[in-house]
């Protein structure tokens, strides 16, 4: 009996591999919060800041949103700040509407060749080209932007060359790499006997593509394109070096714009802090914020739906 | 059209497609090199910026980035390291964790400029630590956080777990398994991950140019005090970086070579990004092979 | 109770027929007493009392799914974190199913090797050597007498002793899970769990396994599940049956083979079913 309880002594003791236990699960739990911490510190403080422009200044959020001028310095006639957001963010959302347009179909169309029509190139040169070009900082498709779009857009159609069509051109090209490579992961998850029940059905390989493997990947091929879009839309230093910064409504396609970074992006180093014309741009990047939240949340629902399938 | 026809055009449309799309990627790639590489030079690497001049080089820009890549790197690899042991190895699976996963999801989807401001915010004007190294490489951990994260999560999901099962059956508690078992056999995937994740630390602006800023004052590389003002170690001098640099000479358009800087700028980024991608290729394997053979 | 129509057996067929050995030489060391597991909701163990006695090795058989693995697994708790497991677990007298109880200390004297052969991705020395050196175990004579006996008692010296530093991925399949064995025997455990070891191996080298176990039985206490009923005809002593979360007979490994008392038992070793 006595060396029962020696033993149960013995097994109820708090061992070194219990306590090293603890100590892991605490100090891997702080790294996480740390991380947790982090994110709503960010959120925390910007919507706190960005908010400012309609608690403290009392702008109307209507007419932050809808208004059309710009100039946070200048009051109007009737002694209210010029705090109309709306170029910017018709800027934002043009051109990131426009590239996705533009970079769907040839992202799409070179995914389906690099997984159902040649892998073997495919694996060979598109996908390492592509993954390399993923990792190709923004500021030198903005610097190729400046050097070479630019001055095209302006041989071509006149004026000075900056405007959403160069922001478009210098987008696309960013955004193509990613929404490819994207693609070709949603291609590559539809199971290989979808391809082969529609073959042996007598079906074309275009029809195979188009009515199987297409269909069955559309999920994700979305979520490839609305990934693309935030990171468009989000885009601050490309965008900026070529979109000419007026934050006026473009008229056209090759006129200065705005985008909600470009004018953060330039502005931010040029105001006093806790100024009205700070606390608008805070706003703009609270509107950034927000939409980066959106776009989290489709490609949520995008996921969640294509799960239900 | 029969079925026939309309395949032969449809797969000869993707040829065109993806063809396209390798003329426009070569195409950019081919124009940072054949643009940049002419402009590198011993002295165009190591000699330090001029602003109204032509003939200045990005020495200190370099040493910038690299520095501030390292310290990035520093601070965010045992955050991460130590979050995605938990959310892999310790999680269980409940809301509390579906929250903190969707929280590291928002912050990798964050554009790198709200970062920046929000670094700006906090670090430069709350915390009082101006535009120094310091504000900007906790901005890039930031940004760096949740991808490395994940990296690090996928590379403990590659080890099997029957190896956990078997640190466990011996005994160790879970924290030994992990950090005696499964973290020494996913080394070679875990740097991939970190390798890859610095070559996007490297080539980042927009969360630098209001942290970090945007000036780059002249170092003495004899001065190795990091308390000196001038000390290349100093974490509390403004510094601007490669990218920023870039940025920072194409808005403002004083500099009378600033194409040619840029071009060679650009071609630095690229190569170094090039390099980081083989080297995390090479060296993932290169470990795998030695941990997995005699 | 219910009559079998089968003519080969003789006599009336029970539903569960447990003896649990008695044997002054080789007294109980570890015992379940009302154990249940759920997975969840469901119930995965309901009838599992088993009683083992030192020294001797015990084989768990039965149909795919009979939970002779999950009852298995819950004896040095390694389904703690899957499952819930209620009821007694008596090792030598102290019942190591309670919260308070240290399960690191535990398994340390209950022991476990898997199905599939699980070498950490260092040395071979490595492999046997670190979990000692976690516990205090750095001299550096004592480890390298510790890594030979594990080694030669898992019959797997004479085949490595030269080749110490490489990596234990390199090894084969068969030697690989004498590794694993040599690795559990090295913390000097009291009991060794195996879980269908030998499911993963040729024949050879399962024959070799056997061997190995039949000379460890002499300083372990040896429970094996396994699905190989030859297997458990050659080196075990006492043999359990396994049907849906059953035991459903349990006596001498001769017994069950050679004179089952329950229909289902008398089905699976003679091989109609399972």
């Amino acid at each position: 009996m006595k060396t029962t309880q020696q033993l149960e002594k013995q097994l109820k003791r708090h061992s070194k591999a219990a306590k090293l236990e603890i100590w892991g699960k605490v100090v891997s739990f702080s790294a996480l919060l740390l991380i947790v911490a982090v994110v709503v510190g960010i959120i925390g403080f910007v919507a706190s800041k960005g908010i400012a422009t309609f608690t403290s200044n009392h702008v109307n959020l209507w007419d932050f949103l809808t208004e059309k001028k710009w100039n946070p310095g200048i009051t109007d006639a009737n002694g209210k700040p010029e705090v109309g957001a709306l170029p910017m963010i018709v800027g934002s959302f043009l051109i990131t509407i426009l590239s996705a347009i533009v970079a769907t179909p040839f992202a799409i169309g070179t995914a389906v060749f690099m997984n159902e029509i040649s892998p073997n190139k495919g694996a060979k040169i598109l996908q390492p080209v592509t993954e390399l070009l993923v990792g190709i900082p923004s500021v030198v498709y903005g610097f190729i932007g400046l050097s070479v779009v630019v001055p095209a857009t302006r041989a071509i159609f006149g004026g000075s060359g900056f405007g959403v069509l160069s922001g478009t051109c210098v987008l696309f090209v960013m955004i193509l790499p990613t929404v490819t490579s994207m693609s070709v992961d949603a291609l590559r998850s539809v199971p290989r006997y979808y391809r082969e029940a529609s073959l042996a059905l007598g079906a074309t390989q275009w029809q195979t593509i188009y009515k199987v493997v297409l269909r069955a990947a559309t999920p994700g091929l979305m979520t490839a394109v609305v990934f693309g879009m935030a990171r468009a839309f989000g885009e601050a230093l490309a965008v900026q070096m070529v979109i000419g910064n007026a934050a006026l409504m473009p008229g056209s396609l090759v006129d200065p714009a705005a985008t909600l970074t470009s004018v953060l992006t330039t502005g931010i180093g040029n105001t006093v802090m806790g100024s009205l014309q700070n606390n608008a741009l805070w706003s703009l990047a609270l509107v950034l914020l927000l939409m980066s939240l959106v776009f989290n949340l489709i490609i949520r629902l995008i996921g969640r739906k294509g799960r239900l399938q | 059209m029969n079925s026939k026809t309309q395949n032969k055009i449809a797969i000869g449309t993707l040829y065109g497609v993806a063809g396209l799309v390798v003329l426009i990627l070569l195409a950019l790639l081919g124009y940072i090199l054949v643009s940049g590489l002419p402009q590198l030079s011993w002295h165009f690497l190591t000699a330090p910026a001029k602003a109204f001049l032509k003939g200045g080089g990005v020495g200190v820009q370099l040493y910038n980035s690299f520095y501030l890549l390292i310290l990035a790197m520093l601070i965010s690899f045992p955050i991460a390291l130590g979050a995605a042991i938990y959310l892999y190895e310790y999680a269980r699976d409940n809301w509390v964790t579906t929250t903190i996963r969707t929280a590291i999801e928002i912050l990798s989807s964050l554009p790198s400029v709200v970062v920046g401001l929000f670094g700006f915010l906090f670090f430069v004007v709350k915390l009082r630590l101006g535009f120094s190294i310091l504000s900007g490489a906790f901005a890039l951990t930031f940004f760096n956080l949740p991808l490395l994260t994940r990296s690090i999560e996928d590379s403990l999901r590659t080890i099997d777990l029957s190896q956990r099962e078997g640190g466990l059956a011996l005994g160790l508690s879970r924290w030994e398994t992990i950090t005696r078992v499964i973290l020494p056999a996913a080394v070679p995937s875990i740097l991939t991950g970190v390798i890859l994740s610095a070559g996007r630390v490297f080539g980042e602006a927009a969360a630098l140019i209001y942290t970090a800023g945007q000036s780059a004052p002249a170092l003495d590389f004899t001065d190795w005090n990091p308390f000196n003002i001038s000390s290349p170690l100093n974490p509390m001098r403004p510094a601007e970086t490669l990218a920023v640099h870039i940025w920072k000479i194409n808005s403002e358009g004083i500099m009378p070579d600033a194409k040619a800087i840029s071009s060679g700028s650009s071609a630095v980024l690229v190569l170094a990004i090039l390099i980081f991608n083989f080297a995390a290729r090479y060296l993932g394997k290169r470990l795998y092979k030695r941990l997995t053979s005699a | 109770m219910f009559v079998s129509n089968d003519v080969s057996t003789t006599g009336t067929m029970q539903e569960r027929h447990i003896v649990q050995p008695r044997d002054a030489q080789h007294p109980i060391v570890l015992s379940t007493e009302e154990l249940h597991v759920f997975y969840g909701k469901k119930e995965a163990i309901y009838e599992g009392d088993l009683q083992f006695a030192r020294n001797q090795i015990t084989a768990l058989i039965g149909p795919s799914g009979s939970g002779k693995s999950t009852y298995l697994r819950s004896l040095n708790r390694m389904n703690d974190r899957i499952a819930t497991v209620t009821g007694r677990i008596m090792y030598r007298g102290v019942d190591i199913n309670q919260p308070d109880i240290d399960v690191y200390e535990m398994r340390r004297r209950v022991g476990m090797v898997f199905q599939r052969p699980n070498p950490f991705a260092k040395s071979i020395y490595d492999n046997i050597a670190f979990a000692l050196r976690l516990r205090g175990t750095t001299d550096k004579h004592e480890l390298d007498e510790i890594v030979e006996t594990s080694l030669k008692q898992a019959a797997l010296w004479n085949q490595v002793k030269d080749d110490l530093n490489k990596s234990a991925l390199a090894l084969s399949g068969g030697q690989a899970q004498r590794l694993c064995i040599a690795r559990a025997i090295a913390v000097k455990p009291d009991i060794l769990l195996l879980d269908e070891p030998a499911s993963a191996l040729d024949p050879v080298s399962t024959s070799q396994l056997e061997d190995t176990l039949l000379e460890l039985k002499k300083q372990y206490t040896i429970i094996i599940v396994t699905h190989n009923m030859q297997q458990a005809g050659r080196i075990s002593e006492y043999t359990a049956f396994f049907n849906q979360g059953r035991v459903l007979e349990y006596d001498t490994t001769s017994h069950i083979f050679t004179n089952p008392q329950v229909q289902i038992t008398s089905d699976y070793v003679s091989g109609n079913f399972g």
